[in-house]
Protein backbone atom coordinates (compact mmCIF):
# COMPACT_ATOMS: atom_id res chain seq x y z
CA UNK A 1 0.00 0.00 0.00
CA UNK A 2 1.79 3.19 -0.71
CA UNK A 3 1.21 6.20 1.43
CA UNK A 4 -0.30 8.02 -1.59
CA UNK A 5 -3.27 6.00 -2.22
CA UNK A 6 -4.25 4.03 1.19
CA UNK A 7 -6.02 1.34 0.60
CA UNK A 8 -9.94 2.23 1.59
CA UNK A 9 -10.44 -1.40 2.85
CA UNK A 10 -8.16 -0.96 5.30
CA UNK A 11 -8.72 2.71 6.46
CA UNK A 12 -12.51 1.28 6.79
CA UNK A 13 -12.70 0.45 10.19
CA UNK A 14 -11.02 3.92 11.25
CA UNK A 15 -12.88 5.88 8.83
CA UNK A 16 -16.07 4.27 10.53
CA UNK A 17 -14.70 5.42 13.70
CA UNK A 18 -14.24 9.13 12.78
CA UNK A 19 -17.79 9.05 11.31
CA UNK A 20 -19.33 7.67 14.72
CA UNK A 21 -17.31 10.42 16.51
CA UNK A 22 -18.33 13.41 14.59
CA UNK A 23 -21.86 11.76 14.50
CA UNK A 24 -21.53 11.63 18.11
CA UNK A 25 -20.59 15.05 18.40
CA UNK A 26 -23.17 16.13 15.93
CA UNK A 27 -21.36 18.70 14.01
CA UNK A 28 -17.93 19.38 11.98
CA UNK A 29 -16.42 21.27 15.39
CA UNK A 30 -12.86 21.97 16.51
CA UNK A 31 -12.58 18.31 18.02
CA UNK A 32 -13.92 16.79 14.78
CA UNK A 33 -11.45 18.09 12.91
CA UNK A 34 -8.91 17.33 15.05
CA UNK A 35 -10.24 13.69 14.99
CA UNK A 36 -10.19 14.08 11.14
CA UNK A 37 -6.52 14.52 11.39
CA UNK A 38 -6.17 11.39 12.81
CA UNK A 39 -5.21 12.69 16.27
CA UNK A 40 -7.41 11.57 19.39
CA UNK A 41 -6.41 14.68 22.12
CA UNK A 42 -4.64 17.64 20.47
CA UNK A 43 -3.74 18.23 16.94
CA UNK A 44 -0.72 18.88 18.12
CA UNK A 45 1.99 16.57 18.07
CA UNK A 46 4.23 17.16 21.21
CA UNK A 47 0.82 18.97 23.36
CA UNK A 48 -0.89 15.28 22.44
CA UNK A 49 1.91 13.31 23.46
CA UNK A 50 2.15 15.18 26.71
CA UNK A 51 -1.60 14.75 27.52
CA UNK A 52 -1.28 11.05 26.50
CA UNK A 53 1.82 10.75 29.46
CA UNK A 54 -0.47 12.79 31.95
CA UNK A 55 -3.33 10.22 31.41
CA UNK A 56 -0.81 7.71 32.06
CA UNK A 57 0.78 9.02 35.26
CA UNK A 58 -3.21 9.46 36.02
CA UNK A 59 -3.37 5.83 35.67
CA UNK A 60 -0.68 5.25 38.05
CA UNK A 61 -2.26 7.02 40.55
CA UNK A 62 -5.22 5.29 40.39
CA UNK A 63 -3.99 2.38 40.59
CA UNK A 64 -2.01 2.95 44.13
CA UNK A 65 -5.28 4.79 45.33
CA UNK A 66 -7.84 1.61 44.32
CA UNK A 67 -8.03 -1.04 47.01
CA UNK A 68 -9.29 -4.21 46.51
CA UNK A 69 -11.22 -4.13 49.74
CA UNK A 70 -12.78 -0.96 49.55
CA UNK A 71 -16.51 -1.36 48.03
CA UNK A 72 -18.91 0.80 46.16
CA UNK A 73 -21.80 1.20 47.84
CA UNK A 74 -25.21 -0.91 47.55
CA UNK A 75 -28.93 0.83 46.93
CA UNK A 76 -32.03 -0.32 48.08
CA UNK A 77 -34.23 -1.62 45.06
CA UNK A 78 -36.15 1.61 45.75
CA UNK A 79 -33.47 3.84 44.27
CA UNK A 80 -33.09 1.99 41.08
CA UNK A 81 -33.39 4.05 38.36
CA UNK A 82 -36.47 3.80 36.59
CA UNK A 83 -36.13 2.95 33.39
CA UNK A 84 -32.37 2.37 33.34
CA UNK A 85 -31.20 4.13 30.55
CA UNK A 86 -29.21 2.33 27.58
CA UNK A 87 -26.21 3.77 26.26
CA UNK A 88 -23.81 2.73 24.22
CA UNK A 89 -21.69 4.58 20.68
CA UNK A 90 -24.66 3.52 18.39
CA UNK A 91 -28.37 4.23 19.04
CA UNK A 92 -30.99 1.56 20.41
CA UNK A 93 -31.91 0.49 16.99
CA UNK A 94 -28.73 -0.43 16.47
CA UNK A 95 -28.06 -3.41 19.06
CA UNK A 96 -26.83 -6.66 17.80
CA UNK A 97 -28.24 -9.58 19.07
CA UNK A 98 -27.51 -13.39 19.60
CA UNK A 99 -29.12 -16.72 20.15
CA UNK A 100 -28.00 -17.18 23.68
CA UNK A 101 -28.20 -21.20 23.24
CA UNK A 102 -25.68 -20.49 20.86
CA UNK A 103 -23.67 -17.81 22.83
CA UNK A 104 -19.91 -18.83 23.68
CA UNK A 105 -17.41 -16.69 25.71
CA UNK A 106 -14.32 -17.27 23.91
CA UNK A 107 -11.34 -17.57 26.65
CA UNK A 108 -7.69 -16.90 25.81
CA UNK A 109 -4.56 -15.55 26.83
CA UNK A 110 -2.40 -16.78 30.53
CA UNK A 111 -5.32 -18.74 31.31
CA UNK A 112 -4.99 -22.80 31.65
CA UNK A 113 -8.01 -23.67 30.62
CA UNK A 114 -9.55 -22.51 27.28
CA UNK A 115 -12.36 -24.00 26.37
CA UNK A 116 -14.88 -21.63 25.30
CA UNK A 117 -17.80 -21.28 28.15
CA UNK A 118 -21.63 -21.27 27.58
CA UNK A 119 -24.28 -19.47 29.36
CA UNK A 120 -25.07 -22.84 31.49
CA UNK A 121 -21.97 -23.52 32.57
CA UNK A 122 -22.19 -19.59 34.00
CA UNK A 123 -25.53 -20.24 35.50
CA UNK A 124 -24.03 -23.26 37.45
CA UNK A 125 -21.66 -20.86 39.01
CA UNK A 126 -22.85 -18.85 42.56
CA UNK A 127 -24.48 -15.66 41.92
CA UNK A 128 -23.83 -12.16 43.21
CA UNK A 129 -26.95 -9.16 43.14
CA UNK A 130 -25.95 -5.85 43.90
CA UNK A 131 -27.76 -2.52 43.27
CA UNK A 132 -24.69 0.04 42.36
CA UNK A 133 -24.35 3.06 40.54
CA UNK A 134 -23.25 3.61 37.09
CA UNK A 135 -21.76 6.56 36.35
CA UNK A 136 -20.76 7.79 32.62
CA UNK A 137 -18.28 9.63 32.09
CA UNK A 138 -20.33 12.44 30.73
CA UNK A 139 -21.25 13.22 34.24
CA UNK A 140 -24.61 11.21 34.22
CA UNK A 141 -25.09 8.37 37.20
CA UNK A 142 -27.89 5.57 37.23
CA UNK A 143 -28.41 3.19 39.75
CA UNK A 144 -29.28 -0.08 38.30
CA UNK A 145 -30.01 -4.40 39.89
CA UNK A 146 -27.21 -6.31 38.01
CA UNK A 147 -26.51 -10.29 39.41
CA UNK A 148 -23.42 -12.40 38.16
CA UNK A 149 -20.46 -14.59 38.42
CA UNK A 150 -18.30 -13.13 40.74
CA UNK A 151 -15.22 -12.57 37.64
CA UNK A 152 -12.59 -13.58 40.41
CA UNK A 153 -14.43 -16.97 40.66
CA UNK A 154 -14.43 -17.27 36.70
CA UNK A 155 -10.80 -16.41 36.42
CA UNK A 156 -10.23 -19.30 39.68
CA UNK A 157 -11.75 -21.62 37.31
CA UNK A 158 -10.27 -21.07 34.02
CA UNK A 159 -6.89 -21.36 36.04
CA UNK A 160 -5.65 -17.79 34.62
CA UNK A 161 -2.65 -16.43 35.91
CA UNK A 162 -3.47 -13.79 38.44
CA UNK A 163 -0.42 -11.93 38.42
CA UNK A 164 -1.05 -11.03 35.09
CA UNK A 165 -1.56 -7.19 34.09
CA UNK A 166 -4.58 -6.75 32.54
CA UNK A 167 -8.29 -8.63 31.67
CA UNK A 168 -9.07 -8.07 28.01
CA UNK A 169 -12.94 -7.46 27.24
CA UNK A 170 -13.75 -8.12 23.36
CA UNK A 171 -18.08 -7.35 22.53
CA UNK A 172 -19.42 -8.83 19.39
CA UNK A 173 -21.13 -5.04 18.85
CA UNK A 174 -17.28 -4.32 17.82
CA UNK A 175 -16.63 -2.71 21.12
CA UNK A 176 -13.73 -3.69 23.61
CA UNK A 177 -11.96 -2.48 26.66
CA UNK A 178 -9.73 -3.62 29.38
CA UNK A 179 -9.08 -3.57 33.05
CA UNK A 180 -6.10 -3.91 35.58
CA UNK A 181 -6.16 -7.46 37.13
CA UNK A 182 -6.69 -5.87 41.00
CA UNK A 183 -9.98 -4.46 39.89
CA UNK A 184 -10.50 -8.02 38.12
CA UNK A 185 -10.34 -9.38 41.09
CA UNK A 186 -12.36 -6.74 43.16
CA UNK A 187 -15.70 -8.63 44.76
CA UNK A 188 -18.33 -6.46 43.08
CA UNK A 189 -16.95 -7.00 39.70
CA UNK A 190 -19.50 -9.04 38.22
CA UNK A 191 -19.87 -10.78 34.63
CA UNK A 192 -23.68 -9.94 34.56
CA UNK A 193 -26.41 -12.60 33.45
CA UNK A 194 -29.41 -11.07 35.17
CA UNK A 195 -30.65 -7.00 35.53
CA UNK A 196 -33.41 -7.56 38.07
CA UNK A 197 -35.30 -10.53 38.52
CA UNK A 198 -34.62 -11.58 34.45
CA UNK A 199 -32.06 -12.30 32.40
CA UNK A 200 -30.31 -9.24 30.51
CA UNK A 201 -32.38 -7.67 28.52
CA UNK A 202 -30.62 -7.33 24.89
CA UNK A 203 -30.56 -3.34 25.54
CA UNK A 204 -28.20 -4.07 28.49
CA UNK A 205 -26.02 -6.53 26.48
CA UNK A 206 -27.42 -9.46 26.64
CA UNK A 207 -26.25 -12.35 27.34
CA UNK A 208 -22.90 -10.95 29.14
CA UNK A 209 -22.01 -7.56 30.39
CA UNK A 210 -19.10 -7.17 32.85
CA UNK A 211 -20.31 -5.11 35.55
CA UNK A 212 -17.54 -2.74 37.66
CA UNK A 213 -19.00 -0.30 40.05
CA UNK A 214 -15.63 1.09 40.61
CA UNK A 215 -15.03 1.93 37.24
CA UNK A 216 -17.14 4.15 34.89
CA UNK A 217 -19.08 2.99 32.61
CA UNK A 218 -17.21 2.71 29.23
CA UNK A 219 -15.14 0.33 31.21
CA UNK A 220 -18.79 -2.17 31.87
CA UNK A 221 -18.61 -4.12 28.33
CA UNK A 222 -21.62 -5.46 27.36
CA UNK A 223 -22.32 -7.95 24.68
CA UNK A 224 -19.65 -10.10 25.77
CA UNK A 225 -17.74 -12.37 23.60
CA UNK A 226 -14.05 -13.04 24.47
CA UNK A 227 -12.27 -12.72 27.52
CA UNK A 228 -8.12 -12.69 27.67
CA UNK A 229 -5.59 -12.39 30.11
CA UNK A 230 -2.59 -10.86 28.83
CA UNK A 231 0.39 -8.36 29.96
CA UNK A 232 0.32 -6.95 26.78
CA UNK A 233 -1.59 -3.54 27.24
CA UNK A 234 -5.10 -3.94 25.45
CA UNK A 235 -6.58 -0.61 25.27
CA UNK A 236 -9.97 -0.53 24.22
CA UNK A 237 -12.49 1.57 21.94
CA UNK A 238 -12.69 4.63 24.18
CA UNK A 239 -9.16 4.17 25.36
CA UNK A 240 -7.49 4.36 22.24
CA UNK A 241 -9.41 7.80 20.91
CA UNK A 242 -8.03 8.76 24.18
CA UNK A 243 -10.46 8.13 27.16
CA UNK A 244 -8.30 7.70 29.84
CA UNK A 245 -7.45 4.08 30.67
CA UNK A 246 -8.04 3.21 34.15
CA UNK A 247 -11.33 4.85 34.37
CA UNK A 248 -11.44 4.26 37.76
CA UNK A 249 -14.69 5.56 40.71
CA UNK B 1 -4.32 60.57 42.30
CA UNK B 2 -0.90 59.90 44.23
CA UNK B 3 -0.39 59.98 47.49
CA UNK B 4 2.04 58.69 50.06
CA UNK B 5 1.26 55.47 51.90
CA UNK B 6 0.27 56.37 55.48
CA UNK B 7 -0.79 53.95 58.37
CA UNK B 8 -4.50 54.77 58.58
CA UNK B 9 -5.45 54.12 55.09
CA UNK B 10 -4.19 50.37 55.07
CA UNK B 11 -5.85 47.87 56.75
CA UNK B 12 -2.38 46.48 58.12
CA UNK B 13 -0.34 47.04 61.16
CA UNK B 14 2.58 46.48 59.09
CA UNK B 15 3.67 49.18 56.53
CA UNK B 16 6.64 47.61 54.10
CA UNK B 17 7.05 50.06 51.49
CA UNK B 18 8.06 48.19 48.12
CA UNK B 19 7.78 45.07 49.64
CA UNK B 20 6.62 42.58 46.67
CA UNK B 21 5.60 38.40 46.40
CA UNK B 22 8.29 36.02 47.60
CA UNK B 23 9.32 34.45 43.82
CA UNK B 24 7.38 30.85 45.72
CA UNK B 25 4.23 32.68 45.96
CA UNK B 26 4.72 34.51 42.63
CA UNK B 27 5.57 31.72 40.86
CA UNK B 28 3.67 28.90 42.80
CA UNK B 29 0.26 31.61 41.54
CA UNK B 30 1.39 31.71 38.22
CA UNK B 31 1.58 28.03 37.65
CA UNK B 32 -1.92 28.11 39.67
CA UNK B 33 -3.19 30.56 37.71
CA UNK B 34 -2.32 28.97 34.15
CA UNK B 35 -3.50 25.68 35.30
CA UNK B 36 -7.10 27.07 36.63
CA UNK B 37 -7.68 28.77 33.68
CA UNK B 38 -7.40 25.00 32.00
CA UNK B 39 -9.18 23.35 34.47
CA UNK B 40 -12.09 26.09 33.54
CA UNK B 41 -11.94 25.55 30.13
CA UNK B 42 -12.13 21.71 30.18
CA UNK B 43 -14.33 21.28 32.93
CA UNK B 44 -16.81 23.44 30.52
CA UNK B 45 -15.88 20.86 27.80
CA UNK B 46 -16.50 17.86 30.46
CA UNK B 47 -20.24 19.56 31.42
CA UNK B 48 -21.21 19.99 28.02
CA UNK B 49 -21.49 16.27 27.50
CA UNK B 50 -24.19 16.15 30.23
CA UNK B 51 -25.51 19.66 30.95
CA UNK B 52 -27.00 20.27 34.30
CA UNK B 53 -28.46 23.19 33.85
CA UNK B 54 -30.30 24.34 30.48
CA UNK B 55 -27.12 26.02 29.01
CA UNK B 56 -23.81 24.90 27.28
CA UNK B 57 -20.78 26.75 27.21
CA UNK B 58 -20.23 27.81 23.91
CA UNK B 59 -17.42 25.39 22.11
CA UNK B 60 -15.04 28.50 21.86
CA UNK B 61 -14.68 29.13 25.41
CA UNK B 62 -14.18 24.91 25.74
CA UNK B 63 -10.73 23.01 26.14
CA UNK B 64 -9.95 20.08 24.30
CA UNK B 65 -12.42 19.45 21.17
CA UNK B 66 -14.10 16.90 22.75
CA UNK B 67 -14.87 15.12 25.90
CA UNK B 68 -11.75 12.57 25.53
CA UNK B 69 -9.96 15.64 25.27
CA UNK B 70 -11.33 18.17 27.88
CA UNK B 71 -10.60 15.10 30.13
CA UNK B 72 -7.29 14.49 29.38
CA UNK B 73 -6.73 18.04 29.95
CA UNK B 74 -8.67 18.26 33.26
CA UNK B 75 -6.69 15.56 34.64
CA UNK B 76 -3.41 16.75 33.40
CA UNK B 77 -4.18 20.32 34.74
CA UNK B 78 -5.42 18.70 38.15
CA UNK B 79 -2.20 17.55 38.76
CA UNK B 80 -0.12 20.40 38.17
CA UNK B 81 -3.00 22.81 40.86
CA UNK B 82 -2.39 20.39 42.80
CA UNK B 83 1.02 20.44 43.06
CA UNK B 84 1.20 23.99 42.98
CA UNK B 85 -1.25 24.73 45.35
CA UNK B 86 0.56 22.12 47.80
CA UNK B 87 3.83 24.45 48.06
CA UNK B 88 1.63 27.53 48.01
CA UNK B 89 -0.15 26.68 50.97
CA UNK B 90 2.80 24.94 52.66
CA UNK B 91 5.08 27.78 51.59
CA UNK B 92 2.13 30.53 52.82
CA UNK B 93 1.77 28.54 56.03
CA UNK B 94 5.02 27.92 57.24
CA UNK B 95 6.53 31.27 56.17
CA UNK B 96 4.08 33.28 58.01
CA UNK B 97 2.84 34.83 54.45
CA UNK B 98 -0.67 34.28 54.94
CA UNK B 99 -1.07 35.10 58.54
CA UNK B 100 0.83 38.37 58.01
CA UNK B 101 -0.77 39.44 54.91
CA UNK B 102 -3.76 37.34 53.67
CA UNK B 103 -5.36 36.69 57.19
CA UNK B 104 -8.78 38.80 56.73
CA UNK B 105 -8.90 42.06 58.65
CA UNK B 106 -11.87 42.95 60.81
CA UNK B 107 -15.49 44.08 59.58
CA UNK B 108 -14.52 47.42 60.42
CA UNK B 109 -11.25 47.40 58.13
CA UNK B 110 -13.48 46.27 55.51
CA UNK B 111 -16.29 48.64 55.25
CA UNK B 112 -13.35 51.21 55.59
CA UNK B 113 -11.69 50.15 52.48
CA UNK B 114 -14.60 48.88 50.24
CA UNK B 115 -15.68 53.15 51.23
CA UNK B 116 -12.04 54.01 50.18
CA UNK B 117 -12.63 51.90 47.14
CA UNK B 118 -15.87 53.12 46.08
CA UNK B 119 -13.92 56.50 45.78
CA UNK B 120 -11.10 55.11 44.00
CA UNK B 121 -9.42 56.63 47.09
CA UNK B 122 -7.77 52.72 48.20
CA UNK B 123 -4.50 52.15 48.68
CA UNK B 124 -2.95 48.99 46.64
CA UNK B 125 0.47 48.23 46.60
CA UNK B 126 2.45 44.74 45.11
CA UNK B 127 2.87 42.13 48.30
CA UNK B 128 0.91 44.12 50.63
CA UNK B 129 -2.80 43.72 50.44
CA UNK B 130 -5.76 45.85 51.67
CA UNK B 131 -8.97 44.65 53.21
CA UNK B 132 -10.96 43.43 50.36
CA UNK B 133 -7.91 42.06 48.67
CA UNK B 134 -7.34 39.76 52.21
CA UNK B 135 -11.16 38.94 52.17
CA UNK B 136 -11.33 37.94 48.36
CA UNK B 137 -7.65 36.26 48.45
CA UNK B 138 -9.11 33.67 51.58
CA UNK B 139 -11.98 33.31 50.22
CA UNK B 140 -10.81 31.85 46.72
CA UNK B 141 -8.48 29.87 48.41
CA UNK B 142 -11.37 28.39 50.25
CA UNK B 143 -12.99 27.91 47.52
CA UNK B 144 -10.47 26.68 45.48
CA UNK B 145 -9.90 23.97 48.08
CA UNK B 146 -13.75 23.01 47.92
CA UNK B 147 -13.19 22.76 44.00
CA UNK B 148 -10.69 20.39 44.28
CA UNK B 149 -11.89 18.29 47.18
CA UNK B 150 -15.66 17.74 45.46
CA UNK B 151 -13.53 17.55 41.87
CA UNK B 152 -11.90 14.84 43.58
CA UNK B 153 -15.42 13.22 45.80
CA UNK B 154 -16.68 13.11 42.06
CA UNK B 155 -13.96 11.15 40.37
CA UNK B 156 -13.86 8.94 43.00
CA UNK B 157 -17.20 8.39 44.78
CA UNK B 158 -15.93 4.56 45.51
CA UNK B 159 -12.12 4.85 47.00
CA UNK B 160 -13.09 8.78 48.45
CA UNK B 161 -16.06 7.70 49.46
CA UNK B 162 -16.23 9.43 52.95
CA UNK B 163 -15.45 13.13 50.44
CA UNK B 164 -18.67 12.01 48.51
CA UNK B 165 -20.38 11.61 51.52
CA UNK B 166 -19.15 14.84 53.07
CA UNK B 167 -20.67 16.51 50.32
CA UNK B 168 -24.17 15.13 50.31
CA UNK B 169 -23.50 12.22 47.52
CA UNK B 170 -22.43 12.02 44.27
CA UNK B 171 -25.37 14.48 42.37
CA UNK B 172 -25.25 16.94 45.20
CA UNK B 173 -21.27 16.96 45.17
CA UNK B 174 -21.52 17.40 41.01
CA UNK B 175 -23.26 20.61 41.64
CA UNK B 176 -21.35 21.96 44.32
CA UNK B 177 -18.23 21.33 42.36
CA UNK B 178 -20.12 23.73 39.55
CA UNK B 179 -21.25 26.13 42.30
CA UNK B 180 -17.79 26.52 43.43
CA UNK B 181 -16.07 26.51 39.62
CA UNK B 182 -18.75 29.72 39.23
CA UNK B 183 -17.49 31.64 42.05
CA UNK B 184 -13.61 31.08 41.02
CA UNK B 185 -14.95 32.51 37.82
CA UNK B 186 -16.21 35.15 39.39
CA UNK B 187 -13.34 36.30 41.43
CA UNK B 188 -11.25 35.93 38.41
CA UNK B 189 -13.22 38.94 36.65
CA UNK B 190 -13.08 41.21 39.45
CA UNK B 191 -9.30 39.93 40.17
CA UNK B 192 -8.16 40.52 36.56
CA UNK B 193 -9.82 43.90 36.41
CA UNK B 194 -8.48 45.16 39.58
CA UNK B 195 -4.69 43.91 38.67
CA UNK B 196 -5.43 45.89 35.54
CA UNK B 197 -6.60 49.21 36.92
CA UNK B 198 -3.29 49.05 39.05
CA UNK B 199 -1.00 47.57 36.62
CA UNK B 200 1.50 48.25 39.40
CA UNK B 201 0.79 45.11 40.98
CA UNK B 202 0.78 42.79 38.03
CA UNK B 203 4.42 43.87 37.22
CA UNK B 204 4.97 43.32 41.05
CA UNK B 205 3.56 40.17 40.78
CA UNK B 206 5.45 38.85 37.70
CA UNK B 207 8.82 40.59 38.00
CA UNK B 208 8.70 40.27 41.70
CA UNK B 209 9.83 44.53 41.58
CA UNK B 210 8.33 47.92 41.00
CA UNK B 211 8.16 48.67 37.61
CA UNK B 212 10.90 51.64 37.46
CA UNK B 213 8.45 54.66 36.70
CA UNK B 214 6.45 54.13 39.98
CA UNK B 215 8.47 53.14 42.71
CA UNK B 216 6.45 55.62 44.50
CA UNK B 217 3.77 54.60 46.57
CA UNK B 218 0.25 53.67 44.36
CA UNK B 219 -2.84 55.13 45.23
CA UNK B 220 -5.68 55.05 43.48
C1 LIG C 1 -4.83 34.69 34.78
C2 LIG C 1 -5.36 35.63 35.45
C3 LIG C 1 -4.80 36.18 36.74
C4 LIG C 1 -4.16 37.37 36.88
C5 LIG C 1 -3.87 38.39 35.78
C6 LIG C 1 -3.81 37.51 38.28
C7 LIG C 1 -3.15 38.58 38.84
C8 LIG C 1 -2.78 38.73 40.15
C9 LIG C 1 -2.03 39.82 40.71
C10 LIG C 1 -1.54 41.00 39.93
C11 LIG C 1 -1.87 39.58 42.04
C12 LIG C 1 -1.16 40.49 43.03
C13 LIG C 1 -2.16 41.46 43.55
C14 LIG C 1 -1.50 42.55 44.37
O1 LIG C 1 -0.29 42.47 44.55
O2 LIG C 1 -2.22 43.45 44.78
C15 LIG C 1 -2.52 38.34 42.34
C16 LIG C 1 -2.57 37.75 43.58
C17 LIG C 1 -3.36 36.62 43.89
N1 LIG C 1 -4.12 35.89 42.99
FE1 LIG C 1 -4.17 36.15 40.99
N2 LIG C 1 -4.24 36.40 38.96
C18 LIG C 1 -4.85 35.56 38.05
C19 LIG C 1 -5.45 34.33 38.32
C20 LIG C 1 -5.71 33.86 39.60
C21 LIG C 1 -6.46 32.68 39.90
C22 LIG C 1 -7.09 31.73 38.87
C23 LIG C 1 -6.49 32.56 41.26
C24 LIG C 1 -7.16 31.50 42.12
C25 LIG C 1 -8.24 30.89 41.85
C26 LIG C 1 -5.76 33.67 41.80
C27 LIG C 1 -5.57 33.90 43.15
C28 LIG C 1 -4.74 34.87 43.69
C29 LIG C 1 -4.38 34.94 45.07
C30 LIG C 1 -4.85 33.99 46.18
C31 LIG C 1 -3.50 36.02 45.20
C32 LIG C 1 -2.75 36.45 46.45
C33 LIG C 1 -1.42 35.73 46.39
C34 LIG C 1 -0.60 35.82 47.64
O3 LIG C 1 0.07 36.84 47.85
O4 LIG C 1 -0.57 34.84 48.40
N3 LIG C 1 -5.29 34.44 40.77
N4 LIG C 1 -3.06 37.83 41.18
Amino acid sequence: MSRARPDRAAIAPELRRIERRLMLKGSLSLGGLSMLSGCALDDEPSVERALAVMSRFTDRMQALLFSRQRLAREFDASQITQPFPFNAYYDEDEVRTVDPARWRLEVGGLVSDRRPWSLAQFRALPQKRQITRHICVEGWSAIGDWSGVPLSIFLHHVGADLRAKYVNFRCFDDYSTSIDMATALHPQTIMALDYGDHALPSAYGAPMKVRIPTKLGYKNPKYLSSIEVTNRFPGGYWEDQGYNWFGGS
Amino acid sequence: MFQSESPDMLSSRRVRPGRTPSPVIRITHWIGAASMLVMIGSGWQIYNASPILPFEFPPWATLGGWLGGGIAWHFAAMWVLMAAGVVYLGYGALSGHFRRDLRPAGPRAVGRDVAQALRFRLSHTAGHYNAVQRLLYTGVLIVALLTVASGLSIWKPVQLGWLTWLFGGYDIARRIHFAMMTLIVAFLVIHIVLALLVPQTLFGMIFGRRPPAASQETVR
